[in-house]
């Protein structure tokens, strides 16, 4: 199966090459990087996360959200979703690796990243973190691979698949309520402080997630011959509605009680982002742009004559997709180290090298997904007529 | 029907052996007293909690100041960076409304307002940097003080995004070039750990006391919060003194003398 990875067309092969050629100039931003320091970046002693951690928050949510298609079509017999579902899963393995990746590129001292394992300290959330991602990545590879080479043999999956499937539904909600409470923890810093984080998370990533895979499933239509099929992609289009207005709705409900209350703590991280706080914006133009695609693209969403219509619905996830990029991968983080412990303000914006490595991780998970469709989509084609049995 | 405190207390065992085990887990799996009954300081008579008390009033010119981030910054080959993106300090002075925010009020006195206050890390005796760090890089002795082992650490600084006070530093380049001159007695730093104030443990270690505290000229005290004949808690016992941040009940170890001994 997997040799299907290594035979494709000009196009196939043109896009690889594009992606391989970014990861090249990742890879020779982080080994400056890792000569230098984390010195290379636009992060300081009052931003000491930035756009490596707003990303594995942003991603983890990607991952988790192939819950979306599990829980319809494995708990509820949904079987529309028969064959989108394992783009669903492939989805959610290279999420995980850009996860895991930007783990690693944000760490210090990265030669020393196995004393999470050699000392484990389960009082840590990052140990979790570590911990849970890992096995959601072993998870969906096994799922995915056993589940797609039965399809490929033209029969049932094995037995032991099934208890997997079912484990990998809370595991999905545990990897992104564990990212949460990464920051949900932690005293002093008001703008992370909040019980509703790890929902909020769940809603973000169960709207931006499943708009991703619409906009892929619509691209893996016109590549190839498989067909994920219009009912799937309509009824993903209502989850993303129905997740893209609670997350909305949650947001409403922090803003109401930073406001109400009044408490200066509390708005001052909504302040800056929003409006400037002392002089400083920075990210205020972002997080407009970002408001404005979630309100319009929300609006878009809960009008079903526009759903129906594919190419309005890509435009309205694409916008989904970006307005939660900005507000999750990187307002969140930054908003949480402002005001500082000193409540001054400090800010931060990621440097060319950053932003490089960055796009060097993004692209290894887009090369990662592309061989992982590639194998899903040779697979189907050549199995397009016949019913799928698991 | 009536309970007396004999018998609550016998239930209260008994509840605690069957039914709170789970919490009792859940406590020790934080590595501190998550379930304690009061929050007042514990009066262990054998442990030590090394303790601080800035009385602030003795602090009257910049050179005071100066003479104590000079002592420590020497002291523990902390590098002099040169801008605010690099900055590392282990002790260092801000206004009162930085130091203390949201204690501050409209009519302060103006000599308050733009007075410096000397800031460090607070050794929490629930310190969340501990908590949060995945190697236990960073780590709490038996007597309050919070350690670094800059070998295991692996820089993923949850620990500075934990730490209410910003008392962390984070090496985002090699420190050692910018050093005029190397302590051989204390180790230098490489890239990519965190580091902070160890209320110069190895000092303790040795009977010394803390270097700034040496060079405060009695402005500093330094002290077992456990032994009530102590200095510190003579000096505490006697005056109003505020700590950092007190809701966040990290109970830091570091005590502000505000007014002086006329005004408390």
């Amino acid at each position: 199966m997997l040799d299907r990875v290594l035979t494709g067309s000009r196009r196939y092969w043109a896009w690889m090459g594009f992606l391989s050629l970014i990861i090249g100039l990742g890879v020779a931003s982080y080994l400056y990087q890792f000569n230098y320091g984390l010195g290379i970046t636009g992060l300081s002693r009052d931003v000491s996360w930035g756009l490596y951690i707003g990303q594995l928050t942003f991603f983890v949510g990607v991952a988790a959200s192939a819950v979306m298609l599990v829980i319809p079509y494995y708990l509820h017999d949904y079987k529309k979703f028969g064959k989108i579902v394992i783009l669903g899963e492939f989805l959610a393995i290279a999420a995980v690796t850009v996860c895991i990746l930007f783990i690693f590129v944000d760490l210090g001292q990265p030669t020393r990243i196995m004393n999470v394992m050699l000392h484990p300290t389960p009082n840590s959330i990052l140990f979790w973190d570590a911990t849970v991602l890992n096995g959601y990545l072993f998870l969906n590879l096994v799922i995915g691979w056993a589940t797609l080479s039965a399809d490929y043999k033209g029969g049932r999956p094995p037995k032991w698949v099934k208890p997997l499937i079912y484990l990998s539904i809370p595991w999905a909600i545990s990897i992104h309520t564990v990212t949460a409470f990464l920051y949900a923890g932690l005293p002093g810093r008001h703008f992370w402080l909040t019980a509703i984080l790890a929902a909020r998370f769940l809603a973000s990533a169960f709207a931006g997630g499943p708009a991703l895979l619409i906009v892929l499933a619509l691209i893996v239509r016109k590549v190839s011959k498989f067909d994920p099929g219009t009912e799937a992609i309509q009824t993903l289009g209502k989850i993303v509605t129905y997740a893209m207005f609670l997350n909305v709705f949650f947001l409403g409900l922090e803003l109401f009680t930073a406001f109400y209350s009044q408490i200066p703590g509390h708005t001052h991280p909504f302040k800056y982002l929003y409006v400037g706080l002392e002089g400083h914006s920075k990210l205020v133009p972002m997080m407009w742009i970002s408001s404005i695609l979630a309100i319009g693209s929300l609006a878009v969403l809960l009008n079903p004559k526009f759903r129906k219509n594919e190419a309005v619905l890509a435009v309205a996830c694409i916008s989904l997709f970006i307005s939660l990029w900005i507000d999750k991968g990187f307002g969140l983080i930054v908003g949480g180290f402002v005001p500082n412990p000193f409540e001054g303000v400090t800010e931060y914006w990621p440097t060319l090298p950053e932003f490089l490595i960055a796009c060097g991780v993004w692209a290894i998970g887009l090369l990662v997904l592309t061989a992982l469709y590639k194998v899903a989509i040779s697979v189907r084609e050549e199995t397009a007529d016949v019913e799928l049995e698991h | 029907m009536s309970i007396d405190r004999r018998d609550f207390i016998k239930i209260a065992g008994i509840t605690a052996l069957s039914g709170a085990g789970g919490f009792s887990v859940l406590d020790k799996m934080l590595g501190e007293g998550l379930i304690e009954a009061s929050e007042t300081a514990t009066e262990a008579t054998s442990k030590k909690r090394w303790g601080m008390v800035i009385d602030v009033s003795k602090f009257k010119t910049e050179e005071d100041y100066k003479k104590v981030i000079e002592a420590c910054h020497r002291t523990h080959n902390v590098p002099d960076l040169g801008n605010p993106k690099d900055e590392i300090k282990w002790i260092w002075t801000d206004t009162f409304e930085h130091t203390f925010p949201g204690q501050e009020t409209d009519y302060m006195a103006e000599s308050m307002k733009h007075k410096p206050f000397l800031m460090l890390c607070n050794h929490c005796e629930k310190p969340p940097c501990v908590r949060v760090c995945p190697t236990k890089a960073t780590f709490k002795r038996p007597d309050g003080i919070v350690m670094m082992d800059y070998h295991r650490c692996i820089g993923c600084r949850f620990c500075m995004a934990a730490c209410p006070f910003g008392a962390r530093s984070f090496n985002w380049k090699d420190p050692r070039p910018a050093l005029k001159s190397v302590n051989a007695e204390y180790p230098t730093r490489t890239k990519g750990v965190v580091e902070k104030c160890n209320f110069c443990a190895d000092r303790i270690d040795k009977g010394l006391l803390p270097a700034c505290v040496e060079a405060s000229n009695g402005a500093m005290l330094f002290g077992d919060l456990n032994d009530p004949d102590s200095e510190v808690r003579k000096a505490l016992g006697s005056h109003y003194a505020i700590r950092r941040k007190n809701e966040l009940g990290t109970r830091p170890s570091v005590y502000y003398i505000i007014g002086g001994k006329e005004n408390a």
